[in-house]
């Protein structure tokens, strides 16, 4: 089982490999995509290396839930109603919506998630420890 | 013009790897032309020829019935240039092949001299493209012939390439016999 430590390292490797990054662009707070420039194909990549690195499988739901951010049922006026908030809490745990939900703009989504998100995500994967 | 960037394929085997050849020749325009007074093969299009030689090895992998498409160079590097009378052997080797996707390697050698490595990410379109065709399936069979991947391509375990049953229907259809 690999520490929480391991977890963040394997994911930066991964990060750097995918996205052409330097080491030290890596960090936990770091967004994939207004810092690390990642773009929509990147996170494809990015899901190869981190089920290769990891031996898991992603479910590509998991991290990108675009059926809720294009469903009629969770959307109102490009915001996510409250339905739609707790949908997304029930199914990315690991991420932190406290900003998004004051004002859930569903273009803002795109940038919520985190390096730390995503090794919050891989850690509960692979059952790590800290 | 045709977009062909490989010119015939030498090895094949289903799933793993695929060796393409390319001749670069002074009766390509571009080679003249790209850069004034240097001949040279414009490095896009040897990276063109290895995602040919990697989308057709991915491609194959599903039969064919993916719609495969080149969605990122990860990295690239070009160790010299590739002019008039070289041969360049493309080597595409699959690193991942998953439901959606496939992360290739790729190298280009002059004799054995590395010309250039990189790697692609490949992405199989989804259901939102349901009904979209790349290719009509008949041309596609007549490329894939024309490069001489059905005459080296094995699979896994030894045995020749079979054509898919969709692709010799296709052909069936647009030669107007009756197959059924």
């Amino acid at each position: 089982m690999p520490t929480k430590e391991e977890v963040f390292d394997k994911v930066k490797d991964s990060l750097i490999e995918a996205l052409g990054l330097d080491d030290d662009e890596v960090t936990p707070d770091a967004t994939m995509v207004g810092d690390l420039g990642a773009e929509s194909i990147d996170f494809l990549d990015i899901v190869f290396r981190l089920e290769k690195a990891f031996g898991i499988e992603i479910p590509r739901k998991e991290l990108f839930p675009e059926d809720i951010l294009t469903n009629a049922e969770f959307v109102e006026g490009g915001k996510v109603t409250e339905t739609g908030l707790n949908e997304i809490k029930t199914r990315m745990p690991f991420i932190d919506l406290s900003k998004f939900e004051e004002d859930p703009v569903v273009q803002d989504f795109g940038n919520l998630l985190t390096v730390s998100d995503l090794c919050r995500y891989i850690s509960g994967k692979v059952g790590a420890a800290d | 013009m045709r977009w062909f960037w490989i010119d015939r394929f030498v090895e094949f085997e289903s799933g793993h790897r695929a060796v393409a050849v390319k001749n670069v020749t002074l009766a390509e325009e571009h080679v003249l032309d790209y850069l004034q007074g240097y001949p040279i093969l414009p490095p896009s299009l040897i990276v063109e020829g290895l995602a040919q030689t990697g989308g057709l090895l991915v491609s194959q992998h599903g039969d064919f019935l993916e719609r495969v498409v080149l969605a990122k160079v990860s990295k690239v590097s070009f160790q010299q240039p590739a002019r008039p009378g070289d041969t360049l052997r493309y080597t595409a080797t699959i690193e991942d092949l998953q439901q959606d996707g496939a992360i290739v390697r790729g190298t280009s050698h002059i004799g054995e001299t590395l010309q250039a490595e990189l790697q692609l990410v490949f992405a199989h379109l989804d259901d939102r493209f349901q009904g979209v065709d790349q290719f009509y399936p008949a041309d596609f069979l007549q490329m894939i012939r024309t490069f001489g991947l059905l005459d080296v391509g094995r699979n896994a375990d030894g045995s020749p390439l079979t054509i898919p049953r969709h692709l010799l229907e296709a052909e069936a259809l647009a030669n107007g016999e009756d197959r059924s």
